[in-house]
């Protein structure tokens, strides 16, 4: 295609801003948990571990973070689960309501935190009577991956279906002509294909439950605090901004690399196809 | 037998999983159910329920003495919330503001996006698009902190400890938007543009530079070219990265907190919020009720627009 030097000049100077824009604020927060000074002043003076240890050393962070951790591993878990059976039965098959599944599988992460957070806290802190018995779900570790699972469902499934969509299906056809049963087609056909895949999805479905604030905030309970509702209730304490300058650049160490994983992983089934 | 069973059978599956097999054979629909039951079930009775029950407590009657909700129909709550013009007044300032981050993602990720897709040399295309792409897991409450700190404004408790000097904007460029909505509006644009990104790289890689030769060949410049050949089949993506820019950015209600520093409610979301905790849940409930329908007419609208092919 001919476009001027000029333009090009320019476009690159464009993505050149967009790469500056997105990593200078990385930057300086990384940065700044090096800093002497118990301060978020621009220029950083010093160089020092001092807040490292201390973060180390304090409770509340670690124990938020396990918390993250836990309640992140077991959403990813069922929304993979979920989500992989959503986009078997939306690939294969043509049925009544198909789109009207999918809508409704987008809806959690589309609808702004507050509605979804509003509307799980009202359900689980209710009684639900069922008749035979009556049971309240709460608010803490259970309610908070129920609702976390909720929104990693399309993650899960938007991974998988886009592998199907990509995975000839001469595939299958091929392994029941050879006289495979549809189990053996599955672990031996099927599963191999969308493996990476599921791997990706629930690297992602992990980040982002492990990032949730908005509707983590409506159904944890005030007993039970994530990392980011740790970061958030921290913050406006004068003394804090060392600490929660290292735990942000702890977070960004630690799930950079994981999303370039997931990346590579959900790129590798195109050219394996 | 034919081979292909005697084969099956000489390694196959127990013989329960056989009838298994054969039964999800004679009836397809059966396969369908047993794979369908089980995301559906968990989004109509968690999901669906819990939004049905949402809009049930809209209607709810805040009982004055106990100030709890009781089961006293009224659709007070809703009218209520529907004739305060200072509701409308902030709904409309946060739509304004939704609508102006998913315009500047666009306008930024449009140029950046053709520029890795179409114009960069191949081997540095994939790094491009990953170093665009990873910021997104830094995490929402270290990007919002971040601007915190990039932002603030000399002499300011939270910037200095009470020792003067200003955050990076400050001090490198001279120049800050203090704490506000420009700087809420600039975090969002920083934390959802990847989600812009994402979308329009992938249409603009499945678009064929052949159709942008044939539009320079019969004369038309860069301007009519973008204008006339590549936004009309870049839309869908467009409106799928619009999806989030919009949908997050209406119910965003963190941020603010940290980016704003007076009591002036800049966001929707704080109005819900404070209003739940007021505690007035028939009333927060009516609240959540103007981004719900919003978002439910703007996604029936994208979805025609082709976007939730390209998310």
């Amino acid at each position: 295609m001919r476009t001027s030097w000029f333009s090009k000049t320019l476009l690159g100077l464009v993505t050149l801003g967009t790469l500056v824009f997105f990593y200078v604020p990385l930057f300086v927060v990384a940065r700044l948990s090096f800093t002497e000074k118990k301060s978020v002043a621009w220029p950083a003076e010093g160089w020092t571990l001092q807040w490292w240890r201390e973060a180390w050393q304090d409770d509340g962070p670690r124990e938020a973070l396990w918390r993250s951790v836990t309640v992140a591993t077991w959403a990813t878990v069922i929304a993979l689960i979920l989500g992989s059976l959503a986009a078997f039965a939306l690939q294969r098959y043509t049925f009544f309501g198909r789109n009207a599944i999918s809508f409704v599988l987008v809806l959690p992460i589309a609808l702004p935190g507050i509605v979804t957070g509003i509307a799980l806290q009202n359900t689980f802190t209710k009684e639900v009577d069922l008749g035979l018995f009556s049971f309240e779900v709460g608010l803490g570790f259970h309610s908070l991956v129920m609702a976390h699972a909720t929104f990693c469902v399309v993650i899960a499934y938007n991974n998988v279906i886009a592998r199907l969509r990509r995975s000839s299906p001469n595939l299958l056809e091929a392994s029941a002509d050879l006289g495979a049963t549809g189990f053996q087609t599955f672990r031996h056909v099927t599963f191999p294909l969308v493996r990476s895949a599921l791997l990706a999805g629930g690297i992602l479905a992990f980040a982002l439950s492990f990032d949730e604030i908005v509707v983590t905030t409506f159904t944890s309970g005030s007993g039970y605090l994530t990392l980011p509702q740790w970061i958030y209730a921290n913050f406006a304490r004068p003394q804090s901004p060392a600490v929660i300058n290292v735990v942000a650049t702890f977070v960004m160490v630690v799930s950079i690399p994981l999303a370039y994983l997931a990346q590579r992983l959900s790129d590798g089934g195109a050219d394996s196809r | 037998m034919t081979t292909a069973e005697r084969v099956g059978r000489a390694s196959g599956p127990s013989q329960p999983f056989r009838n298994l097999n054969r039964f999800f054979r004679r009836h397809p629909r059966a396969g369908l159910f047993s794979l369908l039951t089980p995301p559906v079930a968990w989004l109509l009775f968690v999901y669906l329920a819990s939004l049905a029950m949402l809009v049930v407590a809209a209607l709810y009657t805040l009982d004055p003495d106990s100030q709890k909700p009781t089961s006293d129909l009224t659709t007070a709550n809703i009218t209520d919330a529907l004739g305060d013009i200072n509701v409308w007044s902030l709904f409309g300032k946060t739509v304004l503001t939704a609508v102006s981050v998913t315009l500047i993602c666009a306008l930024v990720a449009l140029p950046t996006c053709f520029f890795i897709a179409k114009i960069a040399p191949r081997w540095v295309r994939r790094g491009l698009l990953v170093s665009m792409l990873l910021p997104l897991w830094a995490g929402y409450m270290v990007k919002a902190y971040a601007w915190r700190a990039m932002v603030s404004p000399a002499g300011n408790r939270f910037a200095a400890a009470g020792r003067g000097g200003g955050g990076f904007l400050q001090s490198v460029l001279g120049w800050t938007p203090g704490y506000g909505r420009t700087a809420v509006v600039i975090a969002l644009v920083y934390l959802w543009l990847p989600y812009m990104i994402l979308p329009i790289y992938a249409g603009l890689d499945r678009l064929p530079t052949s159709l942008l030769d044939a539009a320079g060949d019969l004369g038309a410049r860069p301007w009519r070219t973008f204008r006339s050949v590549i936004l009309p089949l870049l839309l869908p993506s467009v409106a799928a990265g619009s999806i989030f820019t919009f949908s997050l950015t209406l119910g965003d209600y963190i941020l603010p907190r940290l980016l704003v520093d007076g009591k002036e409610r800049v966001m929707f979301g704080e109005l819900i919020n404070a209003t739940l905790g007021g505690p007035n849940l028939p009333l927060a409930a009516a609240y959540t009720l103007f981004p719900l329908v919003m978002i439910v007419l703007y996604l029936l609208a994208m979805k025609r627009a082709g976007a939730f092919d390209n998310l």
